[in-house]
């Protein structure tokens, strides 16, 4: 079985010579579900964006599901690594939900009644199915997160990759969204700061640290090894125990 | 130009007007403008019938005089362009009120002001009817290429990004006890210029960057077709039709 | 310097319209070597900004009115085809929601103010470029140059098709003084904020300006403890080779038509000359009189008069053949995009068709 998403030595260099990355190696089979960790400046935003060839690597290559992110397969990657960036306000950009959610499949060329059921299942999924005639400027924050996982989901990718997606929510919305992420059969990439996020919801996780991947394994495991941890500027908030939490299940 | 979607010349409404296909009300607006030119001008009624079926269009599109009135305010440039002419055209004169004025130049002026004004008063009822994002939908339907539809949707979106950045730079500025006064202050303000740009192509990208990734390669997709029936056509098509009328009547009286 | 309807007879409008109908189809075709994914909302971003600059109206005596133009800018920041694109669809937002600029005059203005100042503001950038040493500082002393220069350029031109095609009576030589003594002042501030722009541009992101390409250096990259060497950017030589080839081909090729522009002038009224002479009477006549209190009655030298095409049926004419041939190339346009353009868009454009078949 191929791996759904396969990096291998990439590297690269902003046009003012600022390097972000320096080879970057993992790999993530189908239905996994992972965390990206790492500090402020680590790279990890860069390396999300060469996920769906926005950036294009200065050197090293990376594959989904069996095909290499190049210009000649540029759109096919595209609809099956489906972003969710961290602000909302990015990403919702039409005057309704219902247009934002349909904005995807329509580029790829649905229509009719069939891009109309794609988007209504697409909101089910993310529990916004009544807010469909809604401008996405009225919802709250919360709401509008998910309904930019809807926007993605309605282009039914392989891989969902996520970028901070705990960040300014109230308990509530942080609960639901995970709720809906878990239960979600896609191949899941999260970056996150929210390490106790990281534990309910992935059982493995990556360490990115200035420009390489520093740590691979168990979720729990990671967020245990103090040292590693202070190496790489990652704290878990005051009195949390990664211990005294039952590791996320993998899935069947 | 709030949210991108609805502008400040937009009027919100339901009336049959707002109601048509947008490709059809630029065609008609397009149409109507190129007959009113084509009219001689010495064919004054003519102008009148013209203005005459503007407000039947705007009565029936219930866009009060007041708002279109207002709106015609932008001409105010050409109206004191216009106004000069008679005094420094050249030609035949004539006395007015103890003044010696160019018959040319009135001419002239009568021609610049009749056919502005009713150009003006044509685009300020579309724009009114008329939401911006439906506008370029019916200019890519009128077959404008893409390309040029893709950098006018992206100008409207940086209008907003722009006035935004815009707001917050002049905020910080005067939190700062910065005030442009006078011709001194200039050179801060076009400082400002060049940080506003960066700023606002730094917003506007991660935007795109969110449409790229679903997908976006150039053009908007369609997900509401708009297809005009012959009756909506035949209807907007009304206003230059009788506007051709008048204008053939002008040539042959 | 926003035409408005009627104000230029329609002969030349619908020249002039060709023209701009065939600049803009040039540039379509040049456009999509210079716009990549990332250039495209800074093409958007460059529009939104000359919409901005041109909205700051200083009235002019006997022009109609002078604002910034933002030509040059456009064309440093993103290139001369997508330059020419931007400030076309400013000008025709502008016509249609604003009502600034008449949508017949729409083929004047677009030569005026975006192909004339793209092409000169592109020729003198690219020139000093070549000429001054190759650091950013050069840059943005180029793009100070090519501003100044390009707003009174634009003025000219606007006076030459004022003077073939003008529907009222100012001599020529009271436009001229007029138009380019205000440009020439606009074209300072114009120079000043397109030099800050651009420097502060290439301070921060020198990957956005076009006419900074080739100022990079080759980046070496560390992977994995080892040095590799970055692949190149993009073939910077081969792409500037062909567009300016094609920049001058298109220079010429105005300049040609701007030349027929006055012979055909010239020829259509063979009476012009006489016009003058008798004119000059009345001239003296009239400086005894109002006139003699205008400030700009001293500029009036040469009287040039209309050229009296603007009445009978050459009007309807004129402005439909605009019409046709501006629809043409856009149509002939669209149909090559269309043609090797990916799947989806043509199935768009046939799922198009029936619909306006029906009409």
């Amino acid at each position: 079985m191929t791996a759904s998403l396969e990096v291998s030595g990439l590297a690269f260099a902003y046009p003012d010579g600022h390097q972000a990355l320096f080879g970057v190696d993992f790999s993530l089979a189908r239905g996994e579900r992972v965390a990206l960790l790492g500090p402020n400046g680590a790279g990890k935003t860069t390396l999300v964006l060469h996920l769906n060839g926005i950036l294009t690597a200065g050197a090293g290559t990376v594959t989904v599901a069996g095909l290499p992110v190049d210009k000649r397969n540029m759109a096919e990657v595209r609809r099956r690594v489906g972003i969710v960036f961290q602000d909302p306000d990015d990403q919702l950009f039409m005057p309704t939900v219902r247009e934002d959610v349909a904005f995807g499949p329509a580029a790829a060329g649905l229509k009719g009644p069939e891009l109309e059921e794609r988007v209504q299942r697409a909101l089910e999924r993310v529990g916004m199915a009544e807010f469909k005639d809604r401008p996405p400027h009225h919802l709250s924050f919360g709401q509008r997160r998910r309904v930019a996982v809807a926007t993605v989901l309605a282009m039914e990718p392989e891989i969902l990759v996520l970028d901070e997606p705990s960040s300014n929510l109230d308990p509530a919305s942080r609960r639901e969204l995970a709720d809906i992420l878990r239960s979600l059969d896609v191949t899941v990439l999260m970056v996150t700061h929210d390490l106790p996020y990281a534990l309910e919801l992935c059982p493995r996780s990556l360490i990115l640290s200035e420009g390489v991947i520093a740590a691979d394994g168990p979720t729990g495991e990671l967020l245990s090894d103090e040292e590693l941890m202070r190496a790489h500027r990652l704290e878990l908030p005051f009195g949390f125990d990664p211990r005294s939490v039952p590791a996320a299940p993998a899935r069947p | 130009m709030g949210a991108g979607h609805a502008h400040k010349l937009y009027r919100h409404g339901h009336s049959p007007v707002h109601g048509l296909p947008p490709h059809t009300k630029l065609a008609a607006v397009f149409a109507f403008v190129v007959v009113v030119v084509s009219t001689p001008r010495e064919a004054m009624w003519a102008f009148g019938l013209y203005a005459v079926l503007l407000g039947v269009v705007a009565y029936v599109a219930r866009v009060p005089a007041a708002f279109l009135l207002r709106r015609l305010l932008i001409e105010v440039p050409f109206v004191a362009f216009a106004v000069l002419m008679p005094f420094v055209a050249e030609g035949e004169r004539v006395e007015v009120l103890g003044l010696s004025l160019s018959v040319n130049g009135l001419w002239g002026a009568w021609n610049v002001l009749a056919k502005g004004t009713l150009g003006v008063a044509a685009s300020v009822l579309l724009a009114a009817t008329t939401e911006l994002r439906e506008l370029l939908l019916g200019l890519q339907r009128l077959r404008l290429p893409p390309l040029l539809v893709q950098i006018a949707s992206f100008m409207i979106r940086y209008g907003d990004v722009i006035t935004d950045e815009m707001r917050r730079m002049r905020i910080a500025r005067e939190s700062r006890g910065f005030e442009a006064r006078g011709v001194r202050h200039w050179g801060v303000l076009a400082k400002s210029a060049g940080a506003l740009f960066i700023r606002s192509y730094e917003r506007g990208e991660r935007v795109h960057l969110a449409m790229l990734s679903r997908g976006y390669a150039g053009s908007m997709p369609v997900i509401d077709e708009v297809t005009a029936s012959r009756a909506q056509w035949s209807y907007a098509l009304a206003l230059p039709g009788a506007a051709l009328a008048v204008c053939l009547l002008g040539w042959t009286l | 310097m926003h035409v408005p309807d009627g104000f230029i007879n329609a002969p030349t409008s619908a020249a002039t319209g060709v023209i701009a109908a065939g600049a803009v189809a040039v540039s379509l075709r040049g456009a999509r070597r210079e716009l990549d994914e990332r250039t495209a909302p800074l093409a958007g971003l460059v529009a939104a900004f000359i919409f901005a600059v041109q909205m700051l109206n200083f009235p002019v005596a006997a022009g109609t009115s002078g604002h910034l133009l933002g030509g040059a800018l456009a064309a440093i920041l993103v290139g001369p085809y997508t330059g020419v694109l931007c400030v076309s669809v400013v000008l025709l937002m502008q016509g249609i929601l604003f009502a600034d600029g008449g949508l017949t005059a729409l083929g004047v203005n677009i030569t005026n103010m975006g192909i004339v100042t793209v092409v000169v503001a592109y020729a003198l950038f690219r020139g000093l470029v070549k000429v001054l040493p190759r650091t950013r500082r050069s840059v943005t002393a180029a793009s100070f140059v090519a501003a100044l220069v390009s707003v009174p350029a634009a003025a000219l031109a606007f006076t030459l098709m004022y003077a073939v095609g003008g529907t009222t009576d100012v001599s020529i030589g009271k436009v001229a003084t007029a138009m380019v003594g205000v440009h020439v002042l606009i074209g300072i501030g114009e120079a000043v904020i397109t030099a800050l722009t651009v420097g502060a541009v290439i301070a921060v992101r020198p990957d956005l300006v076009h006419g900074a390409r080739g100022l990079e250096q080759k980046l070496k990259l560390r992977v994995n403890g080892e040095l590799v060497d970055a692949p190149g950017a993009e073939p910077a030589p081969v792409a500037a080779r062909t567009s300016r080839r094609t920049l001058w081909i298109t220079g010429l090729v105005t300049s040609l038509v701007l030349a027929g522009f006055v012979s055909f002038y010239a020829s259509a009224d063979p009476d012009g000359l006489e016009k003058v002479a008798s004119d000059h009477g009345i001239d003296k006549q009239a400086e005894e009189h109002a006139v003699a209190d205008s400030p700009l009655a001293d500029y009036g030298v040469k009287d040039v008069d209309d050229a009296r095409l603007s009445g009978g049926l050459a009007g309807v004419i004129g402005v439909g053949v605009t019409v046709v041939a501006g629809t043409g190339v856009f149509w002939a346009v669209r149909r090559r995009r269309t043609a090797d353009a990916s799947p989806t868009a043509v199935e768009g454009s046939s799922a198009e068709q029936p619909a306006r078949e029906n009409v």
